[in-house]
């Protein structure tokens, strides 16, 4: 029988286009998580079950502040989308493994509270909130913060203070003496077998994470590629011994300037929204962590680098827009 | 080379539910309501009353003025009511009511014979503006007046547009296999309209058979049959031509201002019945799609058919429908209802099944730049939206090409955000009209 009785009811009327891609706001999250995660789980092996309480205590209470911040102004309740329990993640992947864990749900409170919510909620913070959370941090307890433990599993320990700490302190000879040879300390740089924030010490699975969300077309590939590019580019051009003589591989893969160009300056709310102004963004990203990194007073450089960036990006954005079609071209 | 344009999505295309069946004939409706508003322009007159019998073929309907086009009888029978009636875009508009007497009568005379290439281009205008010919795309702008020349433009080039880039649609598609020399006469009259020498057909590679075809039937022609990658909007006019001719109608612009016209395939068949046998304007072919028709068909069918009717022939619902689309999915109209009469910018009328649609609640942007790199016209659509929820119209009329915008949907359809950014967009464009409008008055 031919049945078209079924509109008993007015149908949706709502404006084109009736279809829509199946992507989401969750489905970006929760990618990301995953693409982290063999870094995280890398380093609980590396450092010892610790990490991962601290990495569940990052993770938990940022979903909980986001709940709570949410219920008491009355919004929309949107911790399923992935994105406080992604914040709570990186931020605890920039913990050294043996902070005191009350730290991570502080610094996730300022993350979600302050750096997101306070903004406007997800979409409208100017700040990586999980950055201004590390950065509050390492204000509040600077030697909680730098305090770095032997690892755990006994292969190739290292010191107790982190590579870019010791070329800080000591030199680049004395760098090389710790780890025995420079290809013992590169080998020990990409495999992860270093001293480090939780998630920053493997190259090769930060690697794999980053290039992961650059095949689901998450991230652009130039922006990792154009920070850690440009950080490479400066710190041999300005080595230890005159122009040309600095060690590019090192400064790449240390610190956390990988999962900082993976996962940080690819934020997709803090960064400029063209591609063009994403280069721009990465690049200046990059010049300011060599700035930090050799000539400023702190070790590492990428943190702060990223926050800054991030409060001109509204300014990129506004002088650097997709080219209109026709405006320009009116060639025949 | 493959041409193509920067930018676009790629929707799943859905058309292998109806690719292959040839057009089917729909029953004559029992009543036709016929709008005297089918075409972008003033409405038409109607010059028929109640109790009149009319004729298929007649005009019911006068256009009125230039930008307007003639309305005609898509049945025989008897003019019941001239009134208000339900109408797909406007709500309501005025129409002619024709209950059918059943015979299917043509008006005396008609069809008739005619050997078109003894006709001059004039001739020929007013052939195609008397049978109420508008483009069938969907746009509907009165085909005579896209043709009119205009004196300091010089058009050397016409564009067939058979890309037919919307999901599920099939209509153009079944077309150029099924009619092939209707299409090759009414592009040789619309050249010789134009008084052109060249035109390109552009045709997406997601129709392969018809590209074939295409080339075929056009050999020996001054026409090139141009394969385009499948890929929306590839049918949108300033996308076609880029795409086809490598030109770039400048922001503001006309396809004329590039020394172009773009035609429609269902608009060129349609030329061909008027001045070849001077059949008006009462019928098309359209696709009855979408997750809830229970068989989904290309079907020619008379103006003024009832939605209802034209589902009904596709055997009705499978289940009940989300939403009623008259067109296609990323830039057709959402129906509330299925009692509204098929126009003649009616290309698919598309049921669309819970679950179909990928659609979800709206959140707030989080800038991830998908729509910027679907925008294919080089906009920022987050911006857009943004300024508009904020009531910056001015400010994204002036600073981020607000009116560029073509509406076509693409940035909606990568938003993982779900935010309805077409709807701000229309409605920032509403509010600068308001404003403009407002100003003129003082």
């Amino acid at each position: 029988m031919v049945d078209t009785t079924m509109n008993d009811k007015i149908f949706n009327v709502s404006m084109s286009p009736h279809i829509r891609d199946n992507q989401s706001i969750a489905k970006i999250m929760w990618t990301v998580i995953i693409a982290l995660t063999p870094a995280a789980l890398f380093s609980a092996f590396n450092f010892g079950y610790r990490v991962l309480i601290v990495l569940l205590i990052g993770m938990g209470s940022a979903v909980l502040f986001e709940y709570l911040t949410q219920k008491i102004r009355k919004k929309t309740i949107t911790i399923g989308d992935g994105s406080a329990c992604l914040t709570g993640l990186l931020l605890a992947m920039c913990l050294p493994p043996t902070i005191p864990f009350y730290m991570p749900a502080v610094g996730s409170f300022i993350a979600i509270v302050i750096a997101k919510h306070a903004m406007g909620g997800l979409g409208f913070n100017i700040f990586n909130p999980a950055h201004i959370g590390r950065a509050a941090l390492m204000i509040s307890w600077p030697v909680a913060m730098t305090t770095w433990s032997k690892m755990t599993t006994g292969v190739d320990v290292v010191s107790t203070a982190t590579p870019l700490n010791i070329l800080k302190q000591q030199g680049y000879q004395k760098l090389i003496e710790t780890f025995g040879s420079a290809p013992d300390m590169y080998q020990a740089l990409f495999l992860g077998t270093r001293n480090g924030s939780i998630g920053e010490t493997s190259t090769v699975l930060l690697l794999l994470g980053g290039g992961f969300l650059i095949y689901k077309k998450y991230i652009n590939w130039q922006v990792p590629v154009v920070m850690v590019g440009t950080v490479g580019i400066l710190t041999w051009v300005f080595g230890p011994a005159g122009l040309f003589t600095g060690d590019p591989l090192f400064h790449m893969m240390a610190g956390g300037l990988i999962i900082g160009a993976f996962f940080m300056a690819t934020d997709m709310v803090t960064i400029p929204i063209t591609i063009k102004g994403q280069v721009i963004f990465a690049l200046g990203a990059g010049i300011l962590t060599v700035l930090i990194r050799l000539k400023g007073g702190y070790p590492e450089g990428v943190c702060y680098s990223i926050l800054l960036m991030n409060s001109i990006t509204p300014l990129i954005d506004r002088f650097v827009q997709p080219v209109r079609f026709g405006l320009r071209g009116e060639a025949k | 080379m493959i041409k193509s344009f920067r930018g676009g999505v790629h929707p799943k295309d859905n058309k292998s539910a109806t690719a292959r069946k040839p057009i089917e004939t729909a029953p004559l409706p029992e009543v036709a309501v016929i709008p005297m508003r089918q075409h972008i322009g003033a409405a038409s007159v109607p010059i028929v009353k109640k109790g009149d019998l009319v004729k298929k073929g007649q005009v019911i309907g006068e256009a009125d003025g230039f930008v307007s086009s003639n309305v005609h009888a898509s049945i025989s029978g008897q003019v019941i009511d001239v009134g208000s009636h339900p109408h797909p875009i406007f709500g309501k508009c005025e129409a002619v009511v024709i209950s059918s007497d059943g015979k299917d009568e043509w008006q005396e005379g008609l069809p008739l014979t005619r050997n078109w290439e003894e006709l001059d281009a004039a001739q020929l205008l007013k052939i195609i503006s008397d049978a109420g010919i508008v483009g069938m795309g969907g746009a509907t702008f009165p085909t005579h007046v896209k043709s009119t020349l205009q004196k300091d433009k010089h058009v050397d080039l016409l564009i067939l547009n058979a890309a037919e880039c919307e999901p599920y649609l099939t209509a153009d598609h079944r077309m150029m296999l099924e009619e092939g020399p209707r299409i090759v006469t009414g592009v040789k009259i619309a050249m010789k309209v134009l008084g052109v020498e060249r035109c390109l057909v552009g045709i997406e590679d997601n129709k392969k058979d018809a590209i074939k075809k295409m080339t075929d039937a056009f050999s020996g022609l001054p026409v090139e049959v141009v394969a385009l990658p499948t890929k929306y909007p590839q049918g949108a006019e300033k996308m076609l031509i880029n795409a086809v001719s490598g030109r770039i109608i400048p922001s503001g612009g006309l396809p004329m201002d590039v020394g172009v016209v773009v035609q429609n395939v269902g608009t060129v068949a349609a030329i061909c019945d008027a001045v070849t046998q001077g059949i008006p304007l009462i019928e098309r072919v359209t696709t009855v799609s979408g997750g809830s028709i229970k068989d989904p068909k290309n079907i020619r069918v008379r103006i003024g058919t009832p939605f209802r009717e034209a589902i009904e022939f596709c055997d009705g619902f499978l289940t009940r429908p989300e939403k009623i689309i008259m067109g296609g999915p990323m830039m057709g109209m959402a129906e509330p209802s299925i009692d509204i009469p098929i126009i003649k910018g009616v290309s698919g009328i598309l049921a669309i099944a819970k679950g179909e649609a990928n659609t979800g609640k709206e959140a707030s942007c989080i800038r991830c730049g998908r729509c910027v790199n679907a925008c294919p016209m080089g906009l920022n659509p987050s911006m857009l939206s943004i300024l508009s929820e904020r009531g910056l119209y001015e400010e994204a009329k002036a600073d981020y090409g607000l009116f560029d915008c073509a509406e076509c949907g693409s940035c909606v359809f990568a938003c993982p955000a779900k935010r309805n950014i077409v709807q701000y967009v229309k409605y920032s464009k509403a509010q600068n009209a308001a404003a403009k409008l407002k100003e003129n008055r003082g």
